[in-house]
């Protein structure tokens, strides 16, 4: 797994690239909270464009940034969600109470 | 009809090579690509539990995948030999999990991605999760069927 993030006016944006299972959910989460501590404004965007693969831990760590960033009154939303990907989310609900931007999210700083 | 057997040592890199082998496995049936996409995560789940339930705190706890492909479709067995379950019931409860982050969702994704799913543990000795998965066969025949 790589993750790239890129800082916009109102928004982490992290593409992330690989799969999302027990062996990536920890450097994830901690890639993720190191993010979210520092830019303490700002919104989260997860990019799923390069990601084939995604179960119960990786749901978790998508799930655990949303209940804490909603605590403080931030919002995550996923980008580039791919069909093998989606069936995943929609069946532990996580369409319901997450925004899914539809639109590409343009990668900078590759 | 065909068979495979892989066993390995209870560290998390073996959740994508268990699914990667048992979606191989299961290409060689008529599975569409969306079939396979769904034995991988079910796979995937029974593995992970079987890491990180199984073997609390351990990384040479084994594991063994089986794989098995018969007219009928494809059998998945993911056996530890670790703390077991005390309760199945309880467990296979969504949000059953212990771990706020890990969501309860393992059991749910297996019921719901597979055809069939069986759970055996003993606590202290282990436990033996089976799942099958039909293959539906959507617009031509079966190679068998011709």
């Amino acid at each position: 797994m790589t993750i790239v993030h890129t800082i916009q006016p109102t928004r982490i944006v992290v593409a992330v690239n690989g799969d999302l299972d027990l062996k990536t959910a920890d450097p994830l989460r901690e890639a993720l909270d190191a993010l979210i501590d520092r830019y303490r404004d700002k919104d989260l965007i997860i990019d799923l464009a390069d990601v084939d693969f995604i179960d119960s831990s990786g749901l978790g760590v998508i799930l655990g940034r949303y209940r804490r960033l909603a605590q403080r009154n931030r919002t995550v939303s996923l980008a580039g969600i791919r069909p093998s990907v989606r069936t995943v989310l929609d069946l532990a609900g996580i369409l319901t109470i997450i925004t899914v931007i539809d639109s590409p999210i343009r990668k900078e700083a590759r | 009809m065909n068979r495979m057997s892989l066993r390995f040592i209870s560290v998390s890199d073996n959740v994508g090579l268990a699914r990667v082998a048992v979606a191989a496995l299961a290409s060689q049936a008529d599975f569409s690509l969306q079939d396979i996409d769904e034995i991988k995560v079910a796979v995937s789940e029974a593995v992970s539990n079987a890491i990180v339930h199984g073997y609390p705190g351990r990384s040479d706890g084994e594991i063994q995948v089986t794989g098995m492909l018969d007219a009928g479709g494809l059998t998945v067995t993911v056996e530890d030999w670790g703390v077991g379950i005390e309760d199945i019931t309880q467990a296979r409860q969504p949000a059953y999990s212990q771990d706020p982050e890990r969501m309860g969702l393992g059991f749910v994704f297996m019921e719901s991605f597979m055809h069939g799913l069986q759970v055996e543990s003993t606590p202290g000795q282990g436990t033996r999760v089976e799942m099958h998965r039909l293959v539906t066969i959507s617009g031509e025949l079966s190679r068998d069927a011709q």
